[in-house]
């Protein structure tokens, strides 16, 4: 562990100035605002400085100096993480991305893209589709989140269950390493020798390196697409169906689900035409060849009505697609118009336990006296429990966070994990030590010290420290905690 | 059904203990690969058996020891398959040894390799601790990812213990289509295949002739067969089962087989010796007898990587040389996981 850095802000943006254009390097607390947390807004913290190097010799430079220093750097892409994972350091500098936002390249017979981290991830599927091909991942913030920051937390979207979450779907990144250095990990095949270091690096979050570059895979848009809406009056029966579509031997490009508060609130907003007296409603994606499509679609629409949903609609189109798309996709938004603030969970479960575990939660729910709103990726069992709260009444969100505490214990409790896509940051630091033991907390340390010794690398995130720095033992009660604007 | 992982775990401590080094035997049918190392066998053979397989969760856990076939017999009354489809150079071969050699079969660029299907391991570290990384579920972003860290590890990290995977169904019908062209036209027209949205699992280039397959919905299947060139082949599955445990005829005879691993599209080079182009241009073997040095020069050329994979100097460096600093991380790593070197020294690189 390194110390606090001896060096002022001052003296560190002077350095900065002198290769970054000066006003890229953001030394005053109104400017410095925007950066001060990311998608989970509750947790707040002002750097030292921010910087926006243009360059991968910039990124370099800059990394050479706060690595003399000892100052703690905190990469960031587009800040819409739901983990506090790009919140600043107090004594760091926030090093964005942004500027790095050109598509480099793109290898339409090899199906693959260079692209820079700042891009943004729907933009490679937008610059892509004139050669019929799209970039698989799709988070619901696609239209803002970045490439880099889907590297670093391993993003996943509603159609990871066919097409694979972002360590899926690429080939090759560069990376700068705490020193400054730059390597490459991964090639232009499928795989390289020795041991996998593109996986570990997927899903980081930025404690490991500073991702300059990323090759992308890119995938042919299929034929066609077309996506089945069914209301099922219990939960219950729901889940059977998910279970249901799979045996047949169906593997549906997305296959999502929403419980009544999801739905009514997402229905409210998207007007998607949504079953609003349904208890659970599926959304099941098929996508493929036409005649694959018209085969599969018919079996879906099928068992659903065979299993006991109350109503069953089919996309007809590409515009009826989309809307009927909207309501989930915008179901985060779409919630926060109903309650003042909401809390959005991330455990992923066996699918079997779903019923268990949403049974468990309304008692909690009912303990807690907090609404939740369920939506969740159904196919590959993460839920997303949107907790409803209002952060200008003092201590509920102490009791939100403590509920959320409770239904990650949970997932885990029946044989799931913390965090499917969204990442541990600051966020689930806490319920680290409920998934793993200590002997493994020590070896994720043991990781992190072969890329970065001093801990600078967005310290106080993802991993706990256990044993060896008491400073951040006391993590889960220093961390700053702000009410939401 | 066995679980000796407290006597594996026993043996790493006292192995550790009194410094010696361990090699860590599957089921020894990749023996072949990797350096030649001297050290005490440590058999996984016995550690063997499914501990859970739940086909509506697409998830099945089992011990690292366990051979291949008794988990394909397994998922074959299910229907469901391991969709990487692993290699099995003999009937001996694991999943223990398929995950840390990184095996994955022809269907690989479709339909994924072993370690995207990874969820989860158990694995003895170095220091005798038996870990638990990832888990039972289809998405895990908690703590780094130890699990596929193990892909192409070569054992160099630690016992891999237990693995657990996701499984598929089993595709309704599947159609191999053959015709004759050149490499270089084959990998021009695989390439092209590849970009299309159609049902397309595996191409294969070899001795004259592009194996197009296609999997899927029958209806899918049949309407991109009546569209596209080449005529169905044969016992199709015969054929991409020796073309996966490497039984054709191409790979018979003593000469060092070469793997590339590169860009699908680039050029193949003019080298001395005989081709196989493999998952729609990404692997490309080559029968020659040279040196790792100017293979190298030719893989990166080509984008990617080179291994001398069977036959030839194995007691020289096998694999694709890395960058010194990527030297440096990966002995930190193996430092990380195993400080007294006690696993498999030198089987990934002398200097590991
Ligand atoms: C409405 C909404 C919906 C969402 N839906 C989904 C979803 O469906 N699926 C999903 O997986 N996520 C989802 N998210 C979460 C979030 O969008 C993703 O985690 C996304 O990948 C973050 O990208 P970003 O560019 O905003 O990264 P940031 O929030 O800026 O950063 C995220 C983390 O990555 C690190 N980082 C960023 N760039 C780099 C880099 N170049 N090198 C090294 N480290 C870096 C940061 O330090 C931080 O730890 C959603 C968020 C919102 C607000």
């Amino acid at each position: 562990m390194s110390d606090a850095p001896s060096i002022s802000r001052e003296q560190l943006a002077q350095q900065f100035r002198r290769f970054i254009n000066p006003e890229y390097v953001i030394s005053d607390s109104e400017t410095q605002k925007p950066y001060e947390c990311d998608g989970l807004s509750m947790y707040c913290e002002m750097p030292m400085l921010v910087v926006l190097p243009e360059t991968v010799d910039q990124v370099q430079e800059v990394m050479r100096i706060c690595h003399q220093q000892g100052v703690p750097v905190v990469a960031r892409g587009a800040g819409t993480g739901l983990c506090a994972g790009a919140m600043p350091n107090e004594e760091g500098i926030v090093l964005s991305l942004a500027k790095f936002n050109r598509i480099l390249s793109i290898d339409a017979k090899a199906r693959t893209a260079r692209v820079q981290p700042g891009v943004r991830n729907l933009a490679i599927s937008e610059a892509c589709a004139s050669y019929g091909l799209y970039y698989g991942p799709d988070p619901s913030s696609q239209i803002a989140c970045t490439i880099g920051g889907n590297v670093a937390e391993n993003s996943g979207g509603v159609h990871c269950l066919k097409y694979g979450l972002t360590v899926h779907n690429i080939l090759q990144i560069e990376m700068i390493t705490v020193e400054g250095d730059k390597v490459t990990v991964g090639s232009e095949g499928l795989d390289s020798c020795g041991m996998d270091l593109l996986a570990l690096l997927t899903g980081s979050e930025g404690l490991l390196g500073i991702i300059t570059e990323i090759t992308v895979k890119l995938l042919p848009i299929p034929e066609q697409a077309q996506v089945v809406v069914a209301g099922f009056d219990s939960v219950k029966k729901a889940g059977d169906a998910v279970g249901g579509v799979i045996s047949r031997g169906i593997i549906p490009a997305g296959l999502e689900m929403m419980d009544t508060h999801a739905i009514c609130a997402a229905e409210d907003f998207a007007q998607a035409g949504y079953p609003k007296d349904a208890k659970a409603l599926l959304l099941c994606e098929v996508d493929g060849t036409a005649e694959e499509v018209y085969e599969h679609i018919e079996l879906v629409e099928n068992l659903f009505a065979e299993l006991g949903a109350t109503s069953v609609r089919t996309s007809q189109n590409e515009s009826e697609r989309a809307l009927l798309w909207k309501g989930r996709k915008s179901a985060f938004p779409a919630v926060g118009r109903i309650s003042p603030d909401y809390y959005c969970m991330d455990g992923t479960i066996p699918r079997g336990q779903l019923a268990h575990v949403l049974t468990e939660m309304e008692k909690m729910s009912e303990h807690y006296g907090l609404r939740v709103a369920n939506v969740f990726h159904a196919g590959d069992g993460n839920l997303h429990p949107l907790i409803l709260f209002d952060a200008n009444i003092p201590g509920e969100f102490d009791k939100t966070e403590e509920f959320g505490g409770k239904i990650l214990e949970l997932c885990v409790e029946v044989g799931g994990c913390i965090t499917g896509e969204h990442g541990v940051g600051i966020e689930k630091i806490r319920q680290m030590p409920v998934q793993f033991n200590d002997q493994e907390l020590a070896q994720f340390q043991r990781i992190k010290d072969a890329f970065d010794p001093g801990w600078t690398l967005n310290p106080g995130k993802g991993i706990p420290i256990l044993k060896r720095c008491q400073e951040y033992r006391a993590i889960s009660t220093e961390t700053t905690k702000v009410a939401p604007q | 059904m066995n679980d000796i992982s407290l006597a594996l775990q026993e043996q790493v401590i006292s192995a550790r203990s009194e410094g010696r080094k361990i090699a860590i035997v599957g089921g020894g049918s990749k023996a072949f690969m990797g350096r030649q190392i001297e050290a005490e066998p440590l058999a996984l053979a016995e550690h063997r058996g499914i501990i859970s397989y739940h086909p509506v969760e697409l998830v099945l856990r089992v011990r690292a020891g366990t051979p291949l076939t008794e988990i394909i017999a397994a998922l074959d009354e299910q229907d469901q398959m391991l969709a990487f489809d692993p290699p099995q150079f003999g009937p001996t071969s694991t999943i223990g040894g398929t995950l840390a050699c990184n095996q994955s079969g022809p269907g690989r660029p479709w339909q994924g390799s072993v370690r995207d299907h990874v969820l989860g391991i158990q694995l003895i570290n170095g220091l005798g601790e038996h870990l638990r990384f990832g888990g039972q579920v289809m998405k895990n972003v908690a703590g780094y990812d130890v699990s596929r860290l193990m892909a192409g590890s070569m054992g160099t990290l630690g016992v891999i213990t237990e693995i657990s995977l996701k499984v598929l169904p089993k595709p309704a019908m599947e159609l191999t289509l053959v015709e004759e062209m050149d490499a270089y036209r084959a990998i021009e027209v695989m390439n092209q295949r590849a970009g299309l949205p159609k049902p397309m699992t595996a191409a294969c280039w070899s001795q004259g002739k592009l194996y197009t397959r296609l999997a899927g919905a029958a209806s899918a299947v049949d309407a991109t067969a009546n569209h596209w060139s080449g005529q169905p082949l044969e016992e199709a599955e015969q054929f991409w089962q020796q073309l996966r445990d490497q039984q054709l005829f191409y790979f018979t005879g003593d000469k060092p087989l070469w793997r590339f691993s590169v860009g699908s599209a680039a050029e193949n080079p003019d080298l001395d010796g005989s081709w196989l182009i493999d998952w729609g241009g990404s692997q490309r073997w080559l029968r020659a007898s040279a040196e790792l040095e100017s293979m190298q020069d030719k893989a990166a050329q080509m984008g990617g990587q080179v291994a001398l994979f069977r036959g030839g100097d194995r007691s020289s460096e096998v694999f694709h040389p890395q960058p010194l600093a990527l030297q440096q991380i990966q002995k930190r790593i193996k430092n990380s996981f195993d400080p007294d070197g006690v696993f498999n020294p030198g089987r990934l690189y002398r200097w590991l």
